[in-house]
């Protein structure tokens, strides 16, 4: 059935504007007096002039702080935090906490039409998560071109391209970026916009807060890549102090850039949780619940109990800093274990931060492309929060090497290959589904077949490494390196690629041209594997991580894995082609329902009104029911007895 | 549906095939050239313990591919192929999922047994097992401890551990042999066949010495003594590579050593420590860690290289008060 467009009477913001004296309104203004990204860019510039003059103001005679750069830490560390305020001040999201603390109502401004929304603090989820996409993106194109600078220096042994304090910073750069791009690569833009839909809501449970780990997130951006301009950080993306209290002020962009991404996390993570467990559909048992959501589920978790710590350790960092303390100092009674310790504990959980989103993404798309029911439904969701409530036990391995705790070896070395068991629950759920199937090769089912061949290479290496006497060769080696891009780019990336070319026709109407995108997926996938399989011997040839000199007998390895990886960069030029042509020059309207699935979200209007239903949707069934003849539909939206009177409850309580 | 082959029976007979020829090939072919070889007990076992984990891995590889590469022959949207059914007949059978939960349990389960018992009998392999190991071999407690009490004796004779601390600093390591009057070197030197207990440490970031062939691979913190042992079993040379990014150099922090004969070692370190004797006076007492706390403690290197406690006035910089 076709559902009409939103109700008049109702605003993104679920409120009707009180229109009282006290009312308070920055936004209601016309065209560039209203707050948007224009503002926030200017407000972030001031704040970090005002910022960098009052540090200067307050230490600038204090020689210790100053160190041996000659940089005021304390004038780095409140430029880069006013910068933040004044973006956040600039794009609106403080107006409605601000007028609250003075008793006051925010008033909201109407929903933007067109594209300026895009440009703005809002409250409709889908706005946010496009907003999430081409964040992302961005995110995921600067660290990218990173990694072409890195292979690049990696032609040669011994001739540089770059200087070593060059390169040092490169590779920082290109670990922390992408680091924090995986952890929202898909809760951010694809959990955004369809666990509502999913999940049969018209809203997430917190949309301001939503709107926040939004442009928290694009403000952590702008505080990592801010290291550029200050000469890099030489710790990489793991941060090791006491290199951390040696290092110069690009270390406040790396340490106040994770807290900054942090607070974004934890918003996102709160927010979708409780989203998920109170927001779902009438008749929306656990049982019925969509992979996809279950996978969110756990990595909103996730985020939301593990990414608190990133935040304390980054903030003692910057203490250790701007303010002298030695929290990670021995000499003077810190300890570098003590950021070891806070870093991995938050570190671990946020490897499966970034794989169980990918296992969600592939358990949605095969049943839909294998036109069977998800094999073992429940050992999916089991495997899923196995995984999750198991990556809290397993940092140590991290660590084997260390001298931390050498007699919990053994211990840390069950969890992390145990976490293995919930793992391959996952591939019992995808091998099962294909047994018998009529596979349709449709470009996201390509690439989720890739996430299974590649994440098997990534997974069987992790139990090479978890054992702590083949640890002791391959750890901190290019085996490492290659392991974790198996599973993070091998199966994220081609998971968020599948996503996207499955749901970019719900979210923007348009198909992806498919000629286009299989020469993107082939040219991506075998260069992927070009890239990294080498790095496995090269590492196992040893290789350490992040050097500018290796062995000469390495450099025909390396040349293959650089002149493979440009190819794989060439392949994301195909594939922002493929966007650009699609959405842009020669946009094809998307069908209905192109691939025939029976998930909820298809079954909303296009393009999906304000308010998502009409009426909320009743859940009467499982929701992988294909090829079953006399199944009923996943959803009733028909105007019968229960539907009707949950539709009626569910309106009055967007309000708040 | 009599027509339809016996799928299951095709698949599994291929992956026994594949994965018979695959670890047979592993083993007697690609494992004995798995790094990092045999130069030390540690390197061997822990080239063991890869090939163990490589034959088990490639099955549960073969089984993966195996089973898409023939659904993507047999099972994809062609003409001919039925279509699938849904429905309780396309439900997941109970005891394959039994099945699969169990096997994969107890290969997991397997796979941390013997990883445990290869770490325990082969004392930490060769890993960084802290200031306080506790699976040592036989007699290298005791030769640790000698070191400390200045003690440390080594002969070409007999079976005495070698006692050698690895200094990490930004951008080298250097070599103290507390049996050869405490002499430093910048070239790790070991006889064959002996025990070596290298004690790891660094002066300024966190490094990782990482001697590849000897397979020896242990975190240098500052302000800690990081353990790991070695015995040596063939002569040549060796790399050494710091395996923690420590800076702007790291990629430069690499050098280079070499396993001598008993006799041709002890030549070498009483030369050496007769030729280092006149800078090796003015190094600190040899000791666990020489990095010192706020207080002076546990460190033996003081900024005059004597024996004047570190100032904590030094330590904070601010002026000293006129006495």
């Amino acid at each position: 059935m076709t559902i009409s467009a939103e109700r008049p009477t109702e605003t993104a913001a679920g409120t009707t504007a009180p229109t009282g004296p006290r009312g308070v309104s920055w936004t209601n203004r016309p065209g560039w007096m209203s707050q948007h990204l224009g503002t926030a860019l200017v407000l972030a510039f001031l704040g970090y002039l005002l910022g960098h003059w009052w540090g200067n103001h307050i230490a600038g005679n204090y020689a210790y702080i100053n160190g041996a750069s000659g940089q005021n830490s304390v004038a780095d560390f409140l430029a880069l935090l006013l910068m933040v305020v004044g973006w956040l001040v600039g794009i609106g999201a403080l107006n409605y906490p601000i007028a609250k603390l003075f008793g006051r109502e925010a008033v909201e401004e109407e929903p933007a039409k067109g594209l300026s929304r895009y440009f703005r603090y809002t409250l409709d989820h889908k706005v946010v998560g496009m907003q999430y996409v081409v964040g992302v993106l961005l995110f995921m194109f600067t660290g990218g071109l990173l990694a072409m600078a890195i292979r690049t220096e990696l032609l040669n042994p011994t001739v540089h391209i770059f200087n070593p304090g060059t390169y040092i910073e490169i590779v920082s750069e290109h670990g922390t970026i992408m680091m924090m791009m995986a952890t929202s690569i898909i809760v951010g833009p694809l959990g955004n916009y369809l666990v509502p839909l999913m999940i049969g809501s018209r809203r997430m449970a917190f949309p301001r807060i939503e709107a926040f780990s939004f442009w928290i997130f694009s403000a952590g951006y702008m505080v990592i890549f801010s290291a550029l301009f200050f000469g890099g950080f030489p710790t990489g993306w793991t941060g090791y102090a006491p290199l951390q209290n040696q290092a110069g002020p690009g270390m406040i962009s790396y340490l106040f850039g994770f807290a900054v991404i942090g607070m974004g996390m934890i918003a996102a993570g709160f927010n979708i949780a409780v989203t998920i467990v109170n927001y779902r559909a009438p008749g929306m048992t656990w049982s019925r619940v969509p992979m996809f959501v279950w996978s969110i589920l756990a990595t909103a978790s996730l985020l939301t109990l593990a990414t608190p710590v990133l935040f304390s350790a980054g903030l003692f960092g910057i203490l250790d800093h701007v303010v002298l303390t030695s929290l990670y100092v021995n000499e003077h009674g810190g300890s570098s274990y003590l950021w070891e310790n806070l870093f991995w504990f938050f570190g671990h959980p946020e490897v499966y931060i970034m794989a169980l989103p990918g296992f969600g993404i592939v358990a949605e798309i095969v049943p839909v492309f294998t036109r069977k029911p998800l094999f073992a439904y429940k050992v999916a969701a089991a495997g899923m929060m196995g995984v999750a409530l198991l990556s809290f036990f397993v940092w140590q391995h991290h660590l084997f090497q260390s001298g931390i705790n050498p007699d919990m070896r053994p211990l840390f070395m069950l969890t992390t290959e145990l976490i293995s068991i919930p793992t391959g629950f996952i591939y019992l759920v995808g091998m099962g589904s294909l047994y018998k199937s009529k596979m349709r090769l449709e470009i996201p089912m390509l690439f989720s077949l890739a996430l299974y061949f590649n994440f098997l290479i990534g997974g069987i290496t992790g139990v090479f490494l978890s054992d702590v006497p083949v640890n002791v060769t391959v750890h901190g080696s290019f085996f490492v390196l290659s392991h974790f891009h198996y599973t993070i780019m091998g199966g994220l990336l081609f998971a968020f690629m599948a996503g996207l070319y499955y749901w970019l026709p719900k979210m923007t109407g348009y198909m992806m041209n498919k000629k286009l995108g299989l020469w993107h997926f082939w040219t991506m996938f075998i260069f992927f594997n070009l890239t990294f399989f080498p790095m496995f011997i090269i590492g196992l040839l040893g290789q350490p991580r992040r050097v500018f000199e290796y062995a000469h007998n390495l450099q025909g390895l390396n040349d293959f894995s650089s002149i493979s990886a440009f190819c794989l960069g060439a392949s994301f030029l195909l594939f922002f082609w493929n966007l650009m042509y699609s959405m842009i020059i020669n946009p094809q309207k998307a069908p209905a329902n192109p691939w025939d699935s029976l998930g909820l979200e298809w079954q909303t209007a296009n393009p999906v009104p304000l308010y998502n239903f009409e009426r909320i949707p009743v859940i009467v069934t499982e929701p992988y029911r294909y090829s079953e003849p006399g199944a009923p539909a996943y959803a009733d939206f028909g105007g019968g007895g229960s539907g009707s009177g949950s539709s009626s409850s569910v309106s009055s309580s967007v309000e708040e | 549906m009599n027509n339809e082959p016996r799928h299951m029976r095709r698949i599994v007979t291929a992956w026994v095939i594949a994965s018979v020829i695959g670890d047979l090939l592993w083993w007697f072919l690609v494992g004995p050239h798995i790094p990092p070889g045999n130069m030390t007990e540690s390197a061997h076992w822990n080239q063991f313990d890869f090939n163990i984990l490589a034959i088990t891995a490639l099955p549960v590889v073969f089984m993966v591919w195996i089973w898409m590469g023939y659904a993507l022959v047999n099972w994809r949207d062609k003409p001919g192929v039925p279509d699938p059914v849904g429905g309780e007949a396309a439900k997941a059978p109970y005891k394959v999922q039994a099945a699969w939960i169990s096997i994969t349990s107890i290969v997991v389960i397997s796979a941390a047994i013997y990883g445990t018992i290869a770490l325990i009998g082969d004392h930490g392999s060769g890993g960084g097992e802290g200031p306080n190991p506790v699976w040592a071999p036989a007699g290298t407690i005791a030769a640790n401890t000698a070191a400390i009490q200045g003690k440390a004796t080594w002969s070409p004779t007999g079976d005495q551990p070698l006692v050698v601390q690895v200094i990490a600093q930004q951008w080298k390591f250097n070599y103290r042999y507390p049996a050869f009057g405490g002499m430093e070197t910048n070239r790790l030197i070991l006889p064959v066949n002996t025990d070596v207990v290298f004690d790891v440490t660094s002066l300024d970031v966190i490094h990782d010495f990482w001697a590849y062939q000897l397979s020896v691979k242990a975190d240098a913190n500052p302000g800690v003594n990081n353990v790991a042992f070695a015995e040596t079993r063939q002569t040549g040379q060796f790399m050494v590579r710091c395996d923690e990014l420590c800076g702007i150099w790291h990629g430069a922090m690499y050098n280079s050593g070499r396993i001598l004969s008993k006799t041709a070692f002890m030549a070498w370190a009483t030369k050496t420590e007769a030729q280092n004797a006149s800078n090796t006076k003015y190094l600190p007492p040899f000791a666990w860690t020489y990095t010192p706390d706020a207080n002076g403690a546990n460190g033996g290197l003081y900024p005059d290289g004597n024996v004047t406690p570190y100032s904590p006035y030094d330590t904070y910089g601010a002026k000293q008060p006129a006495s």
